[in-house]
């Protein structure tokens, strides 16, 4: 498999407190990566290097490299904007806009500057599909995102993410706040996109990681312990502590 | 004593002084409209006042009112969200901004009779705009701004903050974010904010004394050359708003009838902030559920 995102050396503090140390890492293309780890760890700041989510926390610093497709995307050259539209993100509680369902989704697009009412509405219905959720959805687009349930919601987090057309997306424990229904179906939906997407996700459940997962990565006190494919990991960790956390053991 | 005692007492006494307020401010209002009421009419809303004679009217002041509020709003408006957009999401946390901060509170809370003062001074006299309702809008505005400043800071200050990153994280500028996200999350409170304000203004009267002026010029009200003096749009002519003439006829107004108008001035002036009050309730609970609706 090739890798799209490579970190090299990188070293993230917040302040004095040194988050994230030396991490070294591959993420494969068009594939599910998953972050493992106790609370704490640095699997979120890792997860928003990638898209620069950490630059708005004042007094945090980055060393090495993080490079997507071969560019470092810390460099003076790289244009926060269009990273961001590249690496799209998903958050931990679904979060809406305050808008219509067809808003939501369209939002993005709308203020990358695509006007034409047809063009649109065709990005809403792909996007919803490839999220899911248009069939639940279709009759109603003009209603408030808030009408709908919190898995829904989830997806429709999702369409508008993809509504921007990235390459990778980011899912920081997007199951977490959902029912074991809902979670099914966003760990189905993963599956769907990654043969489009490039999906990296932090879980606190292993199972889940196992389950959805092709890569995974597991993280302590800001260092990567050990990242190999899924199976590899469960199955034979060559380090004792991710063998201790898989099993129970500790966090 | 038990601790059940002590909270029973403490809750008496909240509720005793909280219910003498409640007295004393419904007092004060039904004895403003019980006085004034009577008093108002199309007539007395509409026509000019009068100097010696019985039967003047309020209409050129209520215009003035009205005219003066609107000025102030378009000044206050734009610089305050402007102000309040700069100080809640571009302002670096540091000492110069928290001084900012510090100002801006400390002008709100300044006398309206010193903001009169020093009205006349720089506005009227240093900058030479005269009496007029221009300076009288500037006068509001030095302590109008403040409050528009805190209200759109507390706005959007309130709007939370995955709503922001889910935007940002799409790619969108900080400023797009701000005026597709936030702002209209932070509406209702913005809002209701500035109608609030608005009532303040409407109220004023200490302030424009030296400022609009106490008197108006005969005003004609088929011109509407905002450029002749004797047209109401004039923004560059001395104004007596509702709240200063209810101030001059009771202090020198030789009418025969001159309590009864200061009455219904007072009545017609304190309707109209109760509705201002209402009304930024009402709007602001109405966007709220809008915003938030679950239909
Ligand atoms: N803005 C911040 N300022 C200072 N320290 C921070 C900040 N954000 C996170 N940290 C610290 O960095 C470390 C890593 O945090 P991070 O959020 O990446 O952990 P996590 O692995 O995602 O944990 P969880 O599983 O609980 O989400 C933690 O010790 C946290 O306290
Ligand atoms: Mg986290």
């Amino acid at each position: 498999m090739n890798s799209l995102i490579e970190i090299n050396d990188l070293d993230l503090f917040y302040g004095d407190f040194h988050a994230l140390k030396h991490v070294n890492l591959e993420i494969p293309e068009k594939a599910i990566t998953a972050f493992i780890g106790p609370s704490g760890c640095g699997k979120s700041t890792l997860l928003r290097t990638f898209n620069r989510m950490n630059d708005m926390i004042a007094g945090t610093r980055i060393e090495g490299k993080v490079e997507i497709a071969g560019t470092d995307i810390y460099s003076k050259e790289v244009d926060v904007e269009t990273l961001r539209k590249r690496v799209g993100m998903v958050f931990q509680q679904p979060n809406p806009f305050p808008k219509s369902i067809y808003d939501n989704v369209a939002y993005g697009p709308r203020l990358h500057g695509i006007s034409d009412r047809k063009k649109l509405d065709e990005i809403v219905e792909t996007s919803l599909r490839s999220a899911a959720l248009w069939n639940e959805v279709k009759d109603h687009l003009k209603r408030s995102a808030y009408s709908i349930s919190g898995g829904q919601q989830q997806r429709l987090c999702i369409a508008r993410a993809l509504a921007v057309e990235p390459d990778i997306l980011l899912m920081d424990e997007a199951t977490s706040a959902l029912d074991p229904i809902s979670t099914l179906k966003i760990e189905e939906l993963a599956q769907e996109l990654k043969d489009r997407y490039t999906i990296v996700m932090v879980t606190h459940n292993m199972h889940q990681a196992a389950r959805v997962s092709q890569q995974t990565v597991f993280f302590l006190n800001g260092e990567v312990v050990e990242y190999s494919e899924t199976e590899q990991l469960f199955s034979n960790p060559t380090d004792q502590r991710t063998e201790d956390y898989i099993s129970g053991r500790f966090g | 004593m038990s601790a059940k005692t002590a909270d029973k007492i403490a809750t008496a006494v909240i509720v005793g002084v909280a219910a003498f307020i409640v007295l004393v401010l419904a007092g004060l209002l039904g004895f403003i409209l019980y006085r004034g009421v009577g008093h108002i009419s199309f007539h007395f809303l509409t026509s000019a006042p009068e100097t010696i004679r019985k039967g003047g009217g309020i209409g050129p002041q209520l215009f003035n009112s009205v005219f003066l509020l609107v000025l102030t709003m378009i000044i206050t408006i734009p610089i305050g969200l402007g102000a309040g957009i700069y100080m809640s999401e571009y302002a670096p946390a540091n000492k110069i901004t928290s001084g900012i901060r510090l100002i801006v509170e400390v002008l709100s809370s300044v006398p309206s009779i010193v903001v009169g003062l020093f009205g006349l001074l720089v506005i009227v006299n240093l900058f030479g705009f005269g009496f007029s309702l221009f300076s009288g809008a500037l006068a509001l505005t030095v302590f109008n701004l403040p409050l528009m400043v805190r209200i759109t800071e507390q706005g959007l200050k309130g709007v939370p903050r995955e709503q922001k990153e889910a935007s940002l994280a799409l790619g969108l500028s900080k400023w797009k974010t701000i005026t597709s996200v936030m702002l209209p999350i932070a509406m209702p409170v913005i809002l209701t904010g500035t109608i609030l304000a608005a009532g303040r203004v409407f109220g004023e009267a200490a302030a424009l004394l030296f400022t609009a002026g106490m008197s108006s010029p005969r005003l004609d009200f088929t011109n509407w050359n905002p450029l002749s003096p004797f047209s109401p749009l004039n923004p560059f002519r001395p104004a007596e708003t509702l709240a200063v003439h209810i101030w001059k006829i009771n202090s020198e107004g030789l009418a025969p009838d001159a309590a009864q108008i200061a009455a219904g001035a007072s009545a017609v002036l304190v309707i109209t902030v109760l509705v201002f009050n209402f009304a930024a309730r009402w709007l602001g609970r109405y966007m709220y559920r809008k915003f938030t609706a679950i239909k």
